[in-house]
């Protein structure tokens, strides 16, 4: 188990930036070790969510946003359901997500690809083609092997369509993203 | 049925492609059950985890278009068979009813949203607005004889502040429905689990652990079949079925259908309507072995 040192910095705006934007008080955990109990994804989490929240309360910005963890969150809500203070933990590690994100901190480099892919497939489509998104992330990651073996059992059924299906209003959903890089840049 | 049911329908991405049964079996039974679908002409996809893993306004914008274009539709209720879609479609109305989340999420949209429509899964409206009572009397061939593991996933009803849906850690609905079938409703307990989601592409080894343990749950109780409920755990069962006998060395053979195909069989479809077809581990013999039982009753 990971020990905190509390001496080492404190970085207060970090820890008034998660609670704002999750909109959650983080004071109010107590570290019953409900949510950890509940993860399903603690076998691979690097930090399990319990310690996670701990972290953030500590201040410890740089330890909290490079765990593997955030990137391994499913958001099953296990978490959110079971926490006796009613935290939606869920959703304060989706916030540290996003800081991690917007601060280069990705140490599950696959993983955000794959959900980038998705991102630009939907961006670019208006839904998401999954076809192109496994493609993308093939070339994006060079995962030459990523589901090669699916493709017998999967094309066959017609399951799989090999052209984008554009959407009408997909240039509503580019500028959805458009904007939203606007305001983020502002 | 007391009134006529109609919902707007909301596919989700999926339902285009890897689980084409799921929505083709979702609009035949609702059909043969007298519920009216209303398409929506081009809806564009709730940007499922990844939208919510960048931006909770982003993600709710993208919603959000898909919830305007409901609204303008004149409709009140929405009903989407995918629980990814459903969590996303409910957590952006209920985080838009905050007033100031609501000014930044229309900020982003061509047309704003007024947070008039409410979204639910075909589940509930099956279960609370026709009923099981109703269900079980439309009933012609029982599923009478085969054990079925119901299978929820992790979001069809949690967080229940925001799903505001059946019990988050025992759900029955599921368990309701495949009983009015007249299935052999077993107890699963791992029934709102996490499947391992989405990882299945860039970390096969979640989900082979974490499917895996259902699939073992599943046999260990001696199910026939599982029922899934969400598109993505249906895929991590089905479709990766075999890659994750090989990760653990197991070797199951374990059917995983949508309740919607299992429904359809019990109201007496034919079965090209369903989907079967499209499935991985096909469940076509265990099907025909439990369904042609003697001892089922009369059509009366």
């Amino acid at each position: 188990m990971q020990t905190i040192n509390l001496h080492e910095a404190y970085d207060a705006d970090f820890v008034a930036k998660v609670q704002e934007e999750s909109e959650q008080n983080l004071a109010l955990c107590y570290q019953c070790g409900n949510c950890t109990a509940g993860c399903p994804y603690t076998f691979v989490y690097d930090i399990p969510v319990s310690q996670m929240m701990r972290l953030v309360q500590a201040g410890r910005k740089r330890q909290a946003l490079s765990a593997r963890s955030l990137w391994l969150c499913a958001t099953c809500e296990s978490c959110t359901t079971r926490c006796p203070n009613n935290i939606d933990v869920a959703r304060v590690m989706d916030v540290m997500r996003h800081m991690a994100r917007r601060e280069g901190y990705a140490t599950e480099k696959g993983v955000k690809t794959f959900w980038d892919c998705f991102l630009d497939s939907m961006r670019k489509h208006g839904r998401v083609f999954e076809m192109g998104l496994v493609a993308a992330f093939v070339t994006r990651t060079g995962r030459f092997w990523t589901d090669v073996d699916l493709a017998p059992r999967m094309l066959p059924k017609g399951k799989l369509p090999f052209t984008p299906h554009d959407i009408q209003g997909k240039d509503e959903v580019r500028k959805i993203f458009e904007r939203y890089q606007a305001r983020s840049r502002s | 049925m007391s009134q006529a049911l109609s919902y707007a329908y909301y596919p989700g991405c999926s339902g285009m492609g890897t689980s084409k049964e799921y929505d083709q079996s979702t609009r035949a039974v609702c059909k043969a059950l007298g519920i009216t679908l209303i398409d929506i002409e081009d809806w564009s996809c709730c940007g499922s985890t990844p939208a919510h893993t960048v931006d909770h306004v982003l993600s709710a914008a993208l919603s959000a278009r898909n919830l305007a274009k409901i609204e303008s539709m004149g409709q009140k209720t929405a009903v989407t068979p995918c629980p990814s879609c459903l969590t996303n479609l409910r957590t952006a109305s209920h985080r838009m009813a905050k007033e100031a989340f609501k000014e930044k999420v229309n900020a982003l949209l061509d047309a704003p949203y007024d947070n008039t429509v409410d979204t639910k899964s075909v589940l509930q409206v099956l279960v609370e607005d026709l009923g099981a009572e109703e269900l079980a009397k439309r009933v012609v061939k029982p599923l009478s004889g085969l054990k079925v593991a119901p299978y929820y996933g992790c979001i069809m009803n949690r967080p229940p502040e925001v799903m505001e849906f059946d019990d988050p850690e025992n759900p029955m609905a599921l368990d309701d429905i495949l009983a009015a079938l007249g299935a052999e409703v077993l107890p699963f307990p791992l029934k709102v689990e996490c499947c391992g989601a989405s990882y299945g592409v860039a970390r096969k080894d979640i989900v082979a652990k974490l499917s895996g343990k259902l699939l073992g749950a599943a046999a260990g109780l001696g199910a026939d079949v599982i029922v899934a409920a969400c598109p993505l755990c249906q895929m991590n069962l089905d479709l990766r079925q075999e890659q994750i006998n090989q990760a653990n060395g197991t070797h199951y053979h374990m059917p995983v259908l949508y309740y919607t195909q299992l429904m359809g069989l019990a109201l007496g479809l034919p079965e090209r309507q369903l989907g079967l077809d499209k499935l991985c581990v096909d469940p076509r013999a265990i099907l025909r072995a439990a369904l042609n039982k003697p001892a089922k009753a009369a059509n009366d």
